[in-house]
């Protein structure tokens, strides 16, 4: 019985962890890019929630599509003024400089809000769900449904608008892109800008279920990467694969060996699939 | 003679297309092997599976008897097989004097660096680049940087060399200066294979003619018989022209 | 020539600092050494090999941990230090085995990831390690100027040894098979180069020093814990100073090095709590607009007057 609850735990936790991936995912499926800033976004995103909900009563469920439209704000920007200019050099400067971004971002935030931990308490509280045997805490599932509905979301519009497919034919190739009439920096851009909304909308939901401070952002990432890694990069299901894949290997690993043991797992996790099977479950290949 | 390449029934398949299918061929020392077929055919496939880059999944490939079907290509290297690339693939930020000396370094046996280099030099002189011996290989023309090429390989000492379409790109000139070349490097006793698109060229060396379709050898043997065979014509121009240039008679 | 002219300044500048006597300068000629060393590690696999490597954190820290816990066996400092480095390039070398043949990406967060896992790792031994309570080191009894000069001295000698070792590589069959390695990797295997081995040998010395360096810092220190030693910095900050005085160079790491720790410094004082955010702007500015690092400036210059 204590499966069940096991697995549908590490599901519900699955979704969660596809939202916070998809965005990273596609960052570096389609412009080669380690965006470090992403744990960085995820945050600022539940800080624009928070203090949403603080000042205004906005629900962070209704909060998500505004802060995701401030971050792909902050996104376009700096893809086009700064790190456009990198993006065609080696492995090691494009990570270096959004390393160094993503310090200056931690450490701006760190100053505004200070490191001190803060939760969006939604008041009513939204209860728990019983599927026979089963609990589900009702904010877990809900952001869960959303998050996965957001990342449907953008699977749709990588499929079905113009602007989705130029963003796949740049993942392609570059040059026949350009080639074709696209205009490939503008795409850049707005691809980075798309990576930092669903990082600043998934942030916004998350902040009902964990806490929020920039110490967080470190977190958020290594489970962006480990995702990516297990499910494949640049596409929609890898992140949703990986996820759920993680999800679920976190759940049991939490049950057989006890929760200290899930990062360290995770990231042995992480390196033994780079070292078999670098393209990930789905097997789209990345970039190298 | 003695068979200084063999193949066995070599067979390399990429995602379900068989690329070589069931290759079987001997090359003797001192031969001039021209390697024929029209595009897609699989040459570059075959000299990838001998040299080692891509294993071979079927048959096996010896060289002086000696099975090298599995072994590791930088060891294949070492032990006497070379090969130039169609698209030429220097070290662009080093010399061309340092680029040749690290054929000599890692397969051709020298003794240092210092003697790496020297020979180099040397070696750059007789391809007909000795005065670009400082110059970084990224700013060579590309008629300079197949001779680099060639110097590479030639710094490797190889017992077989395969020349991977050493002439696309040059104009006739060039190409007759290249020939000039391939006929030294095998008067020096270096066993050739040659992979050619150009039918004038490689008639003109040749010794033995090997053609290969979808993967598989139709002909072997010399080149004034190959060329005649109707199987070769048909891979090239296709069955219908065959036909019809035999006439009405058929 | 430069680089000797540059050498002799700050060496003359080193001697003078330590002349001053005071604990401060020894205090940060030991952390330069430290990081000297560190950064001419990572140039080993970073700069000549051009493996992007973030994993000098986690050998950093493994070699503070295994120093620290043979001493706390009864291992006297001295063997504790060099047999903690031995450990931590045996260790360096399985792993390559496992990560060596990525490329690019996701070699690099796999050994980011190295760093993480080894750190959480020590967290729950904590039988071993003490985990996050962290491991105390047994005080020598010395003055403190002594102990302080006893090891700059230490640390000293490994940034020695370790540049002793990167101009051997460099003018040894080695250096010369990392460089193509890193130029055109595919095309150096057709040649007959053994990329297996020389990308492990460089991934080994890589680890080999600061496993060392991890050990002496633990005993300089007398007390360790995970987040201390296996500190991410501790992998950026070295990579960023070689970055900064030029990939791939013989000399570029300790120069790097010592211009970084200067403005750390002139930078920590003013400005304490946008430390964080400092760095990230240095680092962006570098990445920016001195991509190829200070010794190229000179360079560049040359062969645009020589045009």
């Amino acid at each position: 019985m204590i499966y069940l609850q096991v697995l549908a735990n590490g599901v519900v936790l699955g979704g969660l962890y596809a939202a916070i991936a998809v965005g990273f995912s596609l960052v570096w499926g389609v412009l080669n890019v380690i965006n470090m800033l992403h744990g960085s976004f995820i945050v600022l995103g539940a800080y624009v929630a928070f203090f949403a909900y603080g000042l205004f009563g906005l629900h962070p469920f209704l909060a998500a599509p505004i802060a995701g439209a401030i971050l792909f704000a902050i996104g376009f920007s700096l893809q086009s003024t700064v790190i456009n200019r990198v993006i065609r050099a080696p492995v090691l400067m494009t990570l270096t400089l959004t390393f160094g971004l993503d310090l200056l971002l931690n450490n701006a935030m760190l100053q505004a809000f200070k490191a001190d931990y803060r939760k969006v308490v939604l008041d009513p509280p939204l209860g728990s769900m019983f599927f026979g045997p089963i609990v589900l805490p009702l904010d877990r599932v809900a952001v869960m449904a959303l998050a996965l509905l957001l990342t449907y979301g953008l699977y749709r519009l990588l499929r079905d608008s113009k602007m989705g497919r130029a963003i796949i034919s740049v993942r392609m190739d570059r040059e026949a892109a350009a080639l074709m009439g696209v205009d490939v920096m503008r795409m850049q851009a707005i691809t980075f800008g798309i990576g930092a909304f669903m990082a600043g909308a998934a942030g916004s939901l998350l902040s009902i279920i964990y806490p929020i401070s920039p110490l967080n952002s470190i977190t958020f990432l290594g489970k962006a990467f480990v995702v990516c890694v297990i499910g494949g990069l640049g596409s929609v299901g890898g992140a949703i694969v990986g996820g759920i894949a993680l999800g679920l290997i976190e759940s049991f690993a939490a049950l057989w060996f006890g929760p200290e043991y899930t990062v360290p797992l995770s990231f042995a996790l992480l390196v033994t699939f780079l070292a078999v099977r670098p393209t990930g479950l789905l097997g789209r290949r990345g970039y190298e | 003679m003695t068979a200084l390449l063999k193949l066995d029934g070599v067979s390399r398949s990429f995602k379900g297309l068989r690329a070589i299918d069931n290759v079987s061929l001997t090359v003797n020392a001192g031969e001039i092997v021209g390697l024929i077929g029209p595009n897609g055919a699989g040459k570059t496939t075959l000299v990838n599976v001998v040299t080692g880059m891509y294993p071979a999944m079927a048959g096996r490939v010896r060289l002086d008897g000696r099975d090298i079907t599995r072994v590791a290509p930088n060891r294949i290297a070492q032990l006497g097989v070379a090969r130039t690339f169609q698209i030429v693939q220097p070290f662009p930020r080093m010399t061309v004097g340092e680029n040749i000396a690290a054929g000599a370094l890692f397969s051709g046996g020298a003794r240092s660096l210092a003697d790496a280099r020297a020979r180099a030099r040397e070696l750059a002189r007789q391809v007909g680049i000795g005065d670009l011996t400082d110059q970084p290989a990224e700013m060579l023309t590309l008629a300079r940087r197949k001779r680099l090429e060639l110097a590479k390989s030639l710094a490797m000492r190889p017992k077989l060399l395969f020349l991977d379409e050493v002439n696309a790109g040059l104009n006739p000139a060039e190409i007759d200066e290249a020939l000039k070349m391939i006929s030294k490097v095998a008067q020096s006793g270096v066993t050739i294979i040659v992979i050619e698109h150009l039918m004038k060229v490689v008639l003109s060396i040749s010794t033995r003619l090997v053609v290969l379709h979808h993967g598989q050898l139709i002909a072997d043997g010399l080149p004034q018989e190959v060329v005649r065979d109707p199987r070769v014509a048909e891979a090239y121009l296709g069955k219908r022209y065959v036909e019809a240039s035999r006439g009405p008679s058929s | 020539m430069r680089t000797a002219i540059i050498l002799v300044i700050g060496a003359a500048l080193f001697a003078a600092l330590l002349l001053l006597g005071s604990n401060y300068a020894i205090r940060f000629a030991t952390i330069f050494a430290m990081y000297a060393t560190l950064a001419l590690s990572w140039n080993f696999i970073g700069g000549l090999a051009g493996y992007p490597s973030f994993a000098t954190a986690a050998f950093f820290g493994l070699g503070s941990y295994a120093s620290a816990i043979l001493q706390s066996s009864g291992i006297p400092m001295l063997m504790a230090w060099p047999i903690g480095g031995l450990f931590t390039a045996v260790f360096a070398a399985v792993i390559g085995l496992a990560i060596l043949h990525l490329k690019g990406h996701y070699f690099a967060i796999a050994s980011l990831a190295l760093v993480e896992f080894l750190r959480e790792l020590v967290n729950i031994n904590d039988q071993l390690t003490g985990g996050g309570m962290g491991l105390n080191l047994p005080v020598a009894h010395a003055g403190v100027t002594q102990q302080a000069l006893f090891f700059l001295a230490a640390m000293l000698a490994v940034t020695i040894v370790t540049l002793l070792a990167a101009v051997v590589v460099s003018r040894r069959k080695i250096g010369f098979a990392l460089r193509c390695i890193q130029q055109n990797e595919d095309a150096a295997i057709m040649l007959g180069v053994n990329a297996r081995w020389y990308k492990a040998a460089a991934f080994t010395l890589s680890a080999l020093f600061p496993g060392v360096a991890g050990g002496i810092y633990a005993s300089w220190v007398h007390y360790i814990d995970p987040s201390d030693v296996f500190d991410i910095l501790l992998s950026v900050k070295p990579l960023v100073m070689v970055l900064l005085g030029g990939l791939g160079t013989l000399f570029g790491p300790v120069i790097g090095a010592a211009v970084f720790l200067v403005l750390e410094e002139a930078v920590w004082r003013s400005f304490l709590t946008v430390h964080a955010a400092v760095l990230g702007l240095l680092i962006v500015a570098l990445v920016l607009f001195l991509p190829n690092g200070l010794m190229a400036i000179g360079r560049r210059r040359r062969r645009a007057s020589q045009a």
